[in-house]
């Protein structure tokens, strides 16, 4: 256990055991598939087997005359209805907007990738609705399907979407103005390391898979939504607004216990939207509950992109100039943030941690007839730090320079530091991280550990990389100016009871990260209170103030800080309310440890005896104050955070068979300040586990048709406890992000954007210790693969 | 799944009766055939679970072999009770994962002779006899090929005879995924010769290698075989490897085999 653990019993860098787990372990949470309404009727959507083609004829009499059956939708239901929107509208290189086609609940005439849904089969049971959707008679007439992106641009390709006028979304350049420097800074390098590589399509499978509750109440025309969401105001806002036309005031979308996401659980699907409008349009709740095999085909995939990198160096080995070419998969639709994240998720982190001055990102999304590809942890950050990453480690190969050295050599030193890709890093110190790194990785005993596998016939592999990321998204204005629809503030209501206990109400919604217990410890230490008297309710649209939910490492950074400031107003408030209790100027007053005293005296009062006066307001100065103690802000990052950090894998290679297992793996962490430093280090094995399943087994394949290949566990490898090894984590390394009030710069997505290329790197480096010629290998690096690579 | 009926006899006759009903189907671990129902694969009339059938329990050793092992005993309990034959113990317990073979039967795996399924090999490697309720199947006449056996309709797997070889193992490299066999390799040394059965790896279910059978019979180590190959020609290629990783893991896993037997 890293030395910080336990240091302290309770409050901000105290590891609180997490409090949720209880439920979580014991089978006590609520998911969404708990919640069964009275009088729930089941849905069942029939899906397309084919990945492009057009609907000729739709029968759904008999499916509809079925024992059980309420009604069979298809899509001219649903004509009337909006398309599931897009949150964020990338322009391109020469001033366009991106082209952005409609997606319809249910099919409207072409279906676009396998899973795509036709029908859907409401009924008194599931089975019932599985029955008729049997009986739909359904003719589809095949078309060419598009699946490679190379091939989805060749001129006359079949089009995804026949009203586009190709498959490109768009073609986005980045720095466009610097884009004849960085050519002439090529041109004048001493050395240019160039590399082609894929970042493998994924499928996030959280443990949960996706479900959706819709209800209608005809008394009040009120619409509820249950559903495994990361946030559920942001789907309360796409699905009332742009969808269905329901305003928030009559629409309440509830999130309860989510049982993992990664991502995968923040945008809008087709089937919330399906079940809302079913509900009110047969009068009784309605409720799909996803299995394994349609998660699937129908959850949004992550990463897909096509890259060709290059970095270019003067004589001395400093990084002169970085260029990129990148083809970044959407899928068959644009799911809710796809096109920001091979964009401003992706290109702004192209420096990484390198003062290269020059850099020109060209990424041209495409739409393929594929399942849409979206946000996965880390999102568009794994993407870039895992081809820069990669050719750094090429580059040290081919000038024969170590690859530490040489990335020491190009670290950016001083902070702030801002970007050649228009973004500000506040603080950082590379440096220490990766000492850190060399430190507890035993870099030093690397030689000793090769030699002991190589008398064991095996081949030891080291690989090293750094990593950048831009968390505690996002600057409201800033994305404003980027295509955001939406802004990216969080918010929270703080309610203090009147016996003292507090309930605090987020917009940032856990799915698995620990807020009812983190979140508990920064407010028990600002008032000097136990954590127990604190509670977290979120996933409730009609509790919780409007926030936006959670990812991109936001939650304690943005959503964090939002709570800060208003219990910043409660002690505010409160300290008030104890100067009149004590007759004594708000000035005077301290808070500290629960009681609020007057300097320079003995006079004190507890926090409870203020809370208590605060609702029972007999002696209380009301004429200047309100009573009651309850407090809502709403907070707005004015930076990106920029945690970083440097990790170490060592792998051993079976010559034999190409069989890679990972034996150490270090992480040296640079959060800013630290909360929970149990949660950390969970948050950073669980990545560091996303992160070892895409370098090793995790690939979404597709055939040339467009079926999916790796359609279940059968074929698509999740990384299983024994494929990992246990971490060397240390997130001792701090410096504090400047802008917010804790600190904070987030730790949920490090794991997974800093592993991939240190896994790589480490097979790489052990292939080459025996004498083959290797310089990448494209992930999964299963076993198949790097035998294949060793033949060479 | 559909809805079927279930019945779960107490002897093989009363089995053998219920499987006679049209579109009967015998039940016995349910470790494939379930998810099989589940994904509305199958549409049994009626399942007849084997687990109650008390001819078909129980692990018995007859003087020095063969061993015998009810149709009906699961996974764990070979690798627990199998003791007489540590080979079959061990590649029992290398089934799956506790739930599989919990549950997955002998008699069920060597029914259903999945091409990348373990006991197929232990049966071929072994020369098992395969005991049904009309007749007695060597194993070289019962496998035919990838979910094919020389099993009639309503057929039972009542046991399955093991002759005890002086040595052997089984070296299962795993597909990644789903964790059964990419290649598996059964390798037991008789007094009158070697046998070798490969699972996993042919697009015609399990097989005999048989030049390595006689390089080894000749002289028991790896590197009797160093240089012989199967041809990838009839090897399995896919997501997962191609057929010559195919190929070259049946020569590795082979002589791993040997190495750890002898
Ligand atoms: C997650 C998972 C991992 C697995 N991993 C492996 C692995 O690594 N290696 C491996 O070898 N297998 C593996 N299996 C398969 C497992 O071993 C199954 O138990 C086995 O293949 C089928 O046995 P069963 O008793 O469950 O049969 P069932 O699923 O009940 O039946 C399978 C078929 O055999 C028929 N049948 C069943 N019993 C008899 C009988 N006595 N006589 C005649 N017909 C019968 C049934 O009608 C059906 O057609 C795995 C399965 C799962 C779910």
């Amino acid at each position: 256990m890293p030395k910080d653990i336990d240091a302290k019993e309770s409050g901000i860098g105290a590891a609180s055991k997490r409090r949720e787990d209880i439920r979580f372990l014991s089978g006590t949470g609520n998911y969404t598939d708990d919640i069964n309404l009275n009088g729930q009727a089941y849905v069942h959507f029939l899906r397309s087997d084919v990945a492009h083609g057009r609907i000729t004829s739709i029968e759904t009499a008999a499916a509809a005359a079925m024992p059980g059956v309420l009604r069979v939708f298809t899509g001219a239901d649903f004509e009337g209805v909006g398309s599931i929107p897009c949150g964020w509208q990338v322009t391109d290189r020469f001033g366009e907007v991106m082209q952005e086609p409609a997606h319809p609940v249910l099919a409207q005439g072409k279906v676009r990738h396998v899973g795509d849904p036709i029908a859907a089969v409401v009924a008194e049971t599931a089975e019932a609705a599985r029955d008729a959707a049997e009986a739909i008679e359904l003719d589809i007439e095949e078309l060419p399907a598009v699946v490679d992106m190379k091939a989805a641009l060749a001129e006359g390709a079949p089009k995804v979407h026949d009203d586009l006028t190709s498959n490109l979304c768009y073609d986005w350049g980045f720095v466009e103005e610097n884009k004849a420097a960085v050519d002439a800074a090529f041109d004048a390098a001493a050395h240019v390391t160039s590399l082609e590589l894929v970042n493998n399509r994924l499928v996030a499978n959280p443990m949960e898979p996706r479900v959706a509750v819709g209800d209608f109440n005809r008394a009040t025309g009120d619409s509820t939504l249950y559903t495994t969401s990361q946030n559920p105001h942001v789907i309360r806002l796409l699905m009332g607004a742009f969808v269905l036309g329901i305003p928030e005031h009559k629409l309440r979308v509830v999130a309860p216990d989510v049982g993992g996401g990664f991502g995968s659980k923040i945008f809008h699907y087709a089937e919330e939207a399906f079940c809302t409008f079913a509900a009110k349009a047969l009068n009784r709740a309605v409720k799909w509950t996803s299995s394994r095999s349609e998660a699937f085909m129908s959850d949004a995939h992550g990463r897909d992109h096509v890259t060709k990198i290059e970095l270019a160096l003067d004589a001395d080995n400093n990084f002169t100039a970085l260029r990129t070419d990148t083809l970044a998969n959407m899928g068959a639709y644009l799911s809710t943030f796809a096109p920001s994240v091979p964009t401003w998720l992706h290109g702004t982190l192209m420096a990484g941690n390198y003062k290269t001055p020059l850099i020109y990102v060209n990424v041209k999304a495409v739409f393929t007839n594929t399942v849409p590809v979206d946000a996965y942890r880390g999102a568009g950050r794994p993407e870039a730090t895992f081809q820069l990453e990669r050719v750094i480690d090429k580059a040290a190969l081919e000038l024969g320079v170590d690859p530490i050295a040489l990335r020491r050599q190009n670290f950016i030193t001083e902070f702030p530091y801002a970007t050649p890709v228009a973004v500000e890093y506040d603080t950082g110190d590379y440096v220490a991280t990766m000492d850190k790194l060399e430190e507890i990785a035993d870099i030093a005993g690397f030689a000793a550990r090769r030699a002991e596998s190589e008398r064991a016939g095996k081949l030891r592999g080291l690989g090293v990389n750094c990593y950048i990321e831009a968390c505690g998204i996002a600057p409201s204005n800033l994305v404003g100016q980027l295509g955001a629809r939406a802004g990216l503030y969080e918010s929270a209501t703080v309610r203090v009871n009147a016996t003292g206990g507090i309930v605090v109400m987020t917009g940032s919604h856990s799915h698995g990260q620990g807020h009812e217990t983190s979140f508990p410890q920064v407010i028990a230490s600002m008032i000097g209170i136990d954590e127990d008297m604190v509670e977290i309710e979120h996933g409730d649209t009609n509790n919780a103030p409007m926030g936006m939910g959670t990812y991109g490492s936001r939650s304690l950074a943005v959503g964090g800080s939002a709570m800060v400031r208003a219990t910043e107003k409660i002690i505010a408030k409160a300290k008030k309310i104890a100067a009149h209790l004590m007759e004594a100027a708000d000035a005077d007053i301290e808070l500290k440890d629960g009681q609020f005293s007057v300097a320079g005296t003995d006079k004190s009062v507890a926090w409870g005896d203020v809370t208590l006066a605060a609702y029972v307001p007999h002696n209380y100065p009301l004429e200047e104050i309100e009573p009651g103690l309850e407090e809502t802000a709403f907070y707005d990052p004015a930076n990106f955070t920029y945690p970083s950090g440097a990790y170490a894998c060592e792998v051993e290679v079976d010559p034999e068979t190409g069989k890679v297992s990972i034996e150490r793996f270090a992480a040296a962490d640079d959060f800013g300040n630290i909360v929970n430093p149990m949660i950390v280090d969970g948050q950073v094995h669980g990545g560091i586990g996303q992160g070892i399943g895409q370098a090793l087994l995790e690939g979404c394949v597709y055939d040339e048709n467009g079926q999916l290949l790796s359609a279940s566990f059968m074929d698509y490898a999740m990384p299983r406890a024994d494929d990992v090894p246990f971490y060397a984590v240390d997130h001792s390394c701090q410096t504090p992000c400047t802008h917010n009030p804790l600190g904070v710069k987030g730790c949920g997505e490090a794991g997974a954007i800093g592993s991939p290329p240190a896994v790589v790197n480490a097979v790489v480096n052990a292939l080459r210790s025996a004498g083959k010629d290797v310089t990448h290998i494209d992930m999964p690096l299963s076993p198949a693969r790097v035998w294949a690579a060793m033949q060479g | 799944m559909y809805e079927f009926e279930f019945t779960r006899p107490a002897s093989v006759a009363e089995a053998v009766a219920a499987l006679s009903t049209e579109d009967a189907q015998a039940l016995g671990g349910g470790q494939t055939l379930i998810p099989t129902l589940k994904q509305r694969l199958a549409m049994p009339t009626t399942l007849v679970s084997l687990s109650g059938v008390a001819e078909m329990q129980g692990i018995r050793l007859e003087g020095d072999g063969p061993l015998v092992i009810g149709g009906a005993v699961t996974h764990a309990q070979v690798a627990s009770g199998a003791g007489a034959y540590p080979a079959l113990a061990a590649l029992a317990g290398q089934i799956g994962d506790p739930a599989v073979r919990n549950r997955g039967t002998i008699g069920g795996s060597l029914a259903n002779n999945d091409p990348a399924a373990c006991y197929p090999a232990a049966a071929l490697g072994s020369g098992a006899t395969i005991v049904t309720n009309i007749r007695e199947l060597a194993a070289d006449d019962y496998f035919q090929g990838m979910f094919t056996t020389a099993l009639e309709e309503g057929e039972i797997v009542v046991a399955v005879k093991f002759p005890i070889p002086d040595a052997a193992n089984y070296q299962k490299f795993v597909q990644p995924a789903s964790r059964f066999a990419m290649v598996g390799v059964f390798v037991a040394r008789f007094a009158d010769g070697v046998r070798v059965a490969v699972t996993g790896a042919s697009e015609e279910g399990v097989f005999r290698w048989a030049e390595a059978e006689a390089a080894l019979t000749a002289n028991f180590t790896p590197d009797a075989i160093s240089t012989l190959t199967v041809d990838a020609d009839g090897m399995i290629g896919d997501i997962h490897g191609t057929k010559a990783y195919r190929a070259h893991l049946v020569n590795v896993m082979t002589r791993r085999a040997v190495s750890a037997s002898a």
